[in-house]
C-alpha cells in the first residue's frame, strides 16, 4: 500500500513570489490512479501548486517525485503531463482534429496512429466526429470535453485539471462533472484537479487535499474531512459550521472525548482535535448546524440548552436553517426539517424570527462535535 | 512507459535555468534597438552641444550652449517654434470638430450606405501625407479645380484665393487628422454599455443631459487618446508646410532648410528643441488626460443604431452622409483626375479639355520615371520585413522577459513614435555621416542603406506595437498548453505564437509598408539620386509643372495605400 500511495510525491515544496509566501513547505502523496482534489479558497495556493507539478513555474524548495524520479526540473513539455486548463486553452486557429493530435504531433507519432488516436479519445468524450469543427463553433461542454480528450491523447503520465467546471454554467455542470469523472475512471488515470467547491471536490476526489493560506491544512477521504476536521479552517470550510467558545478541562490527547463548558450549566460533549495539558483550555467548538436540536421550552434545571433568539430564517424545502444569537454571546446555525420539531410546539406556534429558543446537541449525532484551541488568545 | 532520467544536477540548472542566460538574447536586442533609435539621438544632442560658436575652430570643440544661444537669439526660430505649437492645438481643435460628430453620425444612426461609407471616411488616415497635400493642391490651389471654378463663375482675373500660409496648413492638417477622432469616437462608441445610457434615461434624463453628463465624460480617454494622437502628427508634419507654408516656417521645414544651407549644427540645435517639445508634449498630454478607469463603462451591449423613422429624415441623413463623404474623398478623385490630363492642354479652361493614359504610358516606359517606384517598393519591402522581425522580437521580449528590460524593449520600439520624422533623419543624417567603426558609426549617408534604415525605424512602432498587442491579447494558457502537450518553445512560437498573432503583424505591416513607400519627411534629408523614392519625385513633377506625373504617382500611392487598408481592416477583423 505504501508503494502505491508513493507514485506522485510532493515534498516539501515552497514557493514564493516576492514577500509573499503561497506555498508553504507543502507534502502530499498521490497514488497511481488516484484522482486527488486540491481544495482551497482563492489565493489558497492550490493552483500555484498545480502549476507546479505541470512545470510553469519553479519551486523554490522541495522537490516533485514521479515514480520515483524528481521531475521538478524537468520544462513542461518533457514532463508529460497532461493539463486541462481552466478556460481551456484550445488553439482557437486549429480544428478539433488538429488540437488533439497537437501532442501527437510533438512526440513525433506517425500521421496514421495519430488520426487513429485521436479518433479514439474524441470517441471516449463523447465528441466522435468533430474532428474539422473549430473550438469557437461548439458549446462551452464540448469545448471543456476537447480540452480534456486533448490533455489525455498523448497518453500523459498524471492529468492536471484546474478548475474544469468553473466555466460552464450552473445547469451543465452537473452533467459534465459526471461525464468528466466517468472519462478519468475508464482511463484510470492519476489526477490532480483544483477547485474552490466542496461538492465537486467530494463528487471527483477519491481524497481531497484542503490548502489555506499556502499550507496542507487536511487531506483525507471526503467523510474525513467532514466528520473528523482536523483544523479550525477545515471545520468552518468543508460545510456548514458554527463555532462556539467555552472550556475543557485537560489534559486529553488528540481524538479523545471531552466534555466543554458552554455556560453555567451547559455541558457538550466534543472530541478533541488536538492534545492538552493539565488545567482548563480555552476552545472553540465547531458545531455542523444538523448536529443541533432546537426547542422552545423553557430551560429546566439541569438543562443542557443554551438561550437565545432566532434571528434569522431561510426556507429550504425539505428543511429549514435558522440563524440564532445566543444569549452567551455569538450565533449559531440549526438545520430543523420543519416538522422535525416536537409536535406541540409546531402546533403551538411557528417558529418564527425573534422566536425565543434553547440550543442543544443532537442526541443522536454522531459523530460529536470537534474542539480546537482558541484562536481568541 | 519511460519516465525521462536526466541527472538530477542537468534538470536543476533547466528548471531553474539562471536568468542572466535567458536574458542575454533579449539584452542583445536592447542593445541593437538602442543603437539604431537612442545612439543617432544621443549622437546629435552631444554636437549640438559641442557647437563651436560662429567663427571658433571646430577642432576645438567642448562643451558649449553657443549653439542654443544662437538659436534663443535669432526671431525668426521662435517664430517657427511658436508657429509649430499653435497650428499643432489649432489642428486639434478642428480636427475634433469634424471627426467627433463624423464619429456619432456613423455610429448611432443607420442609414444606406452607412457601412461603405464609414469605411471610406476612415481611408485618408492609410495614406502617405503627401498624397493628401498634393490632392489640395490640385482642387483648392491657384489652378485648382474649385479656384479655377470660382474664378471662372465670378469672370475673375486673378484667381480668388492663394493656398498658402498657416490657414492652408491647417486646413490640410485638419483634413487628414479628423479620422482619429473619428475612428477613436466610433471604437468607444461601440464598446460603451447600452444600459449606462438606458440608466440614465430611467432616471428622467433627457438625452441631451445623457450625452453631456454620461456619454461624453465616457468618451474622454479615447477623445484624449485621438488627441495626442492629432497633436504628435501635427508637430512632426512636414508635407503640408513644406508644400504650403511658403515663407510660413513651421520647426519642421526650419530644421530642413538649414540642413539643405548646410548648418547642420543649427540643424541639430533645432532637432534637439523639437524632439524636446514632442516630449514635454507627450508627457504633458498623457498627464492631464489620465483616464479615468471606469471598469463597468465597457461591458455589456453596445447601444443600437438608431434607424431613423421618417423616411425625409432618412433621406436627408443619406444625402448628408453621402455629401460629406464626397467632399472629404474629393481630393482623391481629383488626384485621379489630373493623373489622365496630359500635359500643357489645360490651361484656363474649369475642367481639362482633354483626358488619357499618356501620362501613366510616360511613367510606366521611361526607365527613370520608373525607377522611384521600383527604389520606393525595395525600400519599403526591406525596411517593413526588418521592421516586423524586429518589432516582433522586441514586443516578444517585452511580454516574456518583462521586468525592466521589458519595459525598456517596449520603450525602445515606442520611442520614434514620439519622435518626429525630421528629428529621425537628421540624426541619422549626423550619426552615419562619418566613418567610425569604434564609435558604432559608419559612413551610411549616400549609400542604398541609409534610406531603408530611415524607414525601419520609421516603421518599428508600427509594427512593434502591433505586435505587442496581438501578443498582449494572447492568453498565456495557450503556450503552457502547447508546453503541457509537449511543444517546444520553437514549436510552440511557431505553430500557436505566430499563426494567432499574424493578423496584427499583417496589420501594422500593411500601415509600414505604405508608411514607408510613401515617406517624404526622411526621404528629402537622406535620398540620393540613385536612391530617389517616389515623394521626391512627386515634388520635382510639381517644381517642373508636370502636374500629371505627379498625379500618376499619387494614384499609385493611393491605391497601394487603400489595398493595405484593406489588408489592415481584415487585420483588425481578424484580431
Amino acid at each position: 500500500m505504501r508503494s502505491a500511495l508513493s507514485y506522485l510525491v510532493v515534498e516539501e515544496l515552497d514557493k514564493r513570489f516576492g514577500d509573499l509566501h503561497v506555498l508553504d513547505r507543502v507534502s502530499l502523496a498521490v497514488a497511481e490512479g488516484e484522482v486527488v482534489a486540491l481544495l482551497g479558497p482563492s489565493g489558497s495556493g492550490k493552483t500555484t501548486l498545480l502549476r507546479l507539478l505541470a512545470g510553469f513555474e519553479t519551486p523554490d524548495g522541495g522537490a516533485i517525485r514521479l515514480a520515483g524520479d524528481d521531475v521538478a526540473g524537468l520544462p513542461p513539455a518533457r514532463r508529460r503531463f497532461g493539463m486541462v486548463f481552466q478556460h481551456y486553452a484550445l488553439f482557437p486557429h486549429l480544428t478539433v482534429g488538429e488540437n488533439v493530435a497537437f501532442g501527437l504531433e510533438a512526440q513525433r507519432w506517425p500521421a496514421e496512429r495519430t488520426t487513429e488516436r485521436v479518433r479514439e479519445v474524441l470517441a471516449l468524450v463523447d465528441l466522435a466526429g468533430f474532428e474539422g469543427r473549430r473550438p469557437g463553433a461548439i458549446s462551452g461542454g464540448q469545448q471543456q470535453r476537447v480540452a480534456l480528450a486533448r490533455a489525455l491523447a498523448p497518453e500523459p503520465r498524471v492529468l492536471l485539471l484546474d478548475e474544469p467546471l468553473s466555466n460552464l454554467d450552473p445547469a451543465l455542470r452537473e452533467r459534465t462533472r459526471r461525464e468528466l469523472r466517468r472519462a478519468i475512471e475508464r482511463v484510470g488515470i492519476t489526477t490532480v484537479l483544483v477547485t474552490h467547491e466542496q461538492e465537486e471536490a467530494f463528487d471527483l476526489g477519491d481524497r481531497v487535499a484542503v490548502l489555506h493560506r499556502g499550507r496542507l491544512e487536511q487531506v483525507g477521504r471526503p467523510e474525513e474531512l467532514y466528520e473528523a476536521p482536523a483544523t479550525r479552517f477545515v471545520a468552518g470550510f468543508v460545510g456548514r459550521a458554527s463555532v462556539l467558545r467555552g472550556e475543557a478541562d485537560g489534559p486529553f490527547g488528540e481524538g479523545d472525548p471531552v466534555e466543554v463548558r458552554l455556560g453555567p450549566r451547559a455541558r457538550w460533549p466534543a472530541v478533541a482535535a488536538f492534545a492538552a495539558g493539565e488545567g482548563a483550555q480555552p476552545v472553540e467548538m465547531a458545531v455542523r448546524p444538523e448536529a443541533l436540536a432546537m426547542r422552545t421550552e423553557p430551560l429546566g434545571d439541569g438543562d443542557r440548552g443554551l438561550a437565545g433568539e432566532i434571528v434569522g430564517r431561510r426556507y429550504a424545502g425539505p428543511m429549514t436553517l435558522y440563524r440564532v444569537a445566543l444569549e452567551a454571546g455569538g450565533e449559531v446555525e440549526v438545520l430543523a426539517e420543519e416538522r422535525g420539531l416536537t409536535r406541540a410546539a409546531a402546533a403551538q406556534e411557528p417558529l418564527a424570527v425573534g422566536a425565543r429558543v434553547q440550543i442543544a446537541p443532537r442526541p443522536d449525532t454522531a459523530p460529536p462535535p470537534r474542539i480546537f484551541p482558541s484562536e481568541a488568545r | 512507459m519511460t519516465p525521462a532520467q536526466p541527472p538530477p544536477a542537468e534538470a536543476r540548472s533547466r528548471g531553474g535555468m539562471p536568468r542572466l542566460r535567458r536574458s542575454l538574447p533579449w539584452a542583445l536586442l536592447a542593445a541593437l534597438l538602442a543603437w539604431l533609435v537612442g545612439y543617432p539621438l544621443a549622437i546629435t544632442l552631444v554636437e549640438s552641444l559641442t557647437a563651436p560658436a560662429a567663427g571658433a575652430a571646430a577642432a576645438d570643440a567642448g562643451w558649449s550652449l553657443a549653439g542654443f544661444a544662437e538659436f534663443a537669439g535669432r526671431p525668426d526660430e521662435w517664430l517657427a517654434l511658436w508657429r509649430t505649437l499653435w497650428i499643432s492645438a489649432a489642428t486639434v481643435v478642428l480636427a475634433a470638430a469634424v471627426g467627433v460628430p463624423l464619429g456619432f453620425v456613423f455610429e448611432r444612426a443607420e442609414f444606406p450606405g452607412r457601412r461603405l461609407l464609414g469605411a471610406l471616411v476612415a481611408l485618408p488616415v492609410a495614406l502617405p501625407p503627401l498624397v493628401g497635400v498634393i490632392a489640395f493642391l490640385f482642387l483648392y490651389g491657384e489652378s485648382g479645380f474649385v479656384s479655377r471654378g470660382v474664378q471662372a463663375a465670378l469672370g475673375l482675373e486673378e484667381p480668388p484665393w492663394r493656398l498658402i500660409g498657416g490657414g492652408a496648413i491647417l486646413l490640410v492638417h485638419a483634413y487628414s487628422m479628423y479620422v482619429y477622432f473619428y475612428l477613436f469616437t466610433r471604437a468607444a462608441l461601440a464598446r460603451l454599455d447600452a444600459a449606462l445610457g438606458e440608466a440614465a434615461a430611467a432616471l428622467g434624463a433627457t438625452p441631451r443631459r445623457t450625452l453631456v453628463r454620461v456619454t461624453l465624460p465616457l468618451l474622454r480617454p479615447a477623445l484624449a487618446g485621438a488627441s495626442i494622437l492629432t497633436f504628435m502628427t501635427s508637430l512632426a508634419s512636414f508635407s503640408a508646410p513644406y508644400i504650403f507654408g511658403g515663407g510660413f516656417r513651421v520647426m519642421t521645414t526650419q530644421i530642413v532648410s538649414s540642413k539643405l544651407n548646410g548648418d547642420l549644427r543649427m540643424a541639430q540645435v533645432e532637432t534637439i528643441v523639437l524632439a524636446a517639445v514632442a516630449l514635454a508634449g507627450l508627457g504633458l498630454l498623457q498627464r492631464t488626460n489620465r483616464p479615468a478607469g471606469v471598469a463597468g463603462a465597457v461591458r455589456g451591449v453596445a447601444p443600437a443604431r438608431r434607424r431613423i423613422a421618417s423616411r425625409g429624415a432618412r433621406t436627408a441623413a443619406a444625402v448628408a452622409g453621402w455629401g460629406l463623404a464626397i467632399l472629404l474623398l474629393l481630393p482623391h478623385a481629383t488626384v485621379a483626375l489630373i493623373s489622365l490630363v496630359p500635359p500643357g492642354t489645360w490651361t484656363t479652361e474649369a475642367l481639362p479639355p482633354e483626358l488619357s493614359l499618356g501620362n501613366y504610358a510616360a511613367v510606366f516606359s521611361e526607365p527613370e520615371r520608373l525607377r522611384p517606384v521600383g527604389n520606393s517598393l525595395w525600400m519599403a519591402i526591406v525596411a517593413t520585413v526588418a521592421a516586423v522581425g524586429l518589432g516582433f522580437a522586441a514586443a516578444r521580449g517585452a511580454v516574456v522577459r518583462g521586468g525592466r528590460l521589458g519595459k525598456l524593449l517596449e520603450s525602445l520600439i515606442s520611442l520614434p513614435w514620439a519622435i518626429p520624422g525630421t528629428v529621425f533623419a537628421v540624426a541619422l543624417a549626423a550619426t552615419f555621416s562619418v566613418d567610425r567603426p569604434l564609435a558604432l558609426r559608419f559612413l551610411l549617408i549616400g549609400t542604398p542603406v541609409i534610406l531603408p534604415l530611415a524607414y525601419l525605424l520609421r516603421n518599428l512602432p508600427l509594427t512593434g506595437r502591433a505586435a505587442l498587442s496581438g501578443l498582449g491579447q494572447l492568453d498565456p494558457a495557450l503556450e503552457e498548453a502547447a508546453a503541457s502537450l509537449g511543444a517546444s518553445r520553437w514549436r510552440a512560437l511557431r505553430r500557436v505564437v505566430v499563426p494567432l498573432v499574424r493578423p496584427a503583424l499583417a496589420a501594422g505591416a500593411a500601415l509600414a509598408f505604405i508608411t514607408a513607400l510613401g515617406d517624404f519627411v526622411t526621404s528629402i534629408v537622406l535620398y540620393t539620386f540613385e536612391t530617389r523614392p517616389i515623394s521626391m519625385e512627386i515634388v520635382a513633377a510639381l517644381r517642373l509643372q508636370e502636374l500629371g506625373v505627379a498625379g500618376v504617382y499619387g494614384v499609385l500611392l493611393t491605391a497601394a495605400g487603400a489595398a493595405a487598408f484593406a489588408l489592415y481592416g481584415r487585420g483588425e477583423v481578424a484580431a
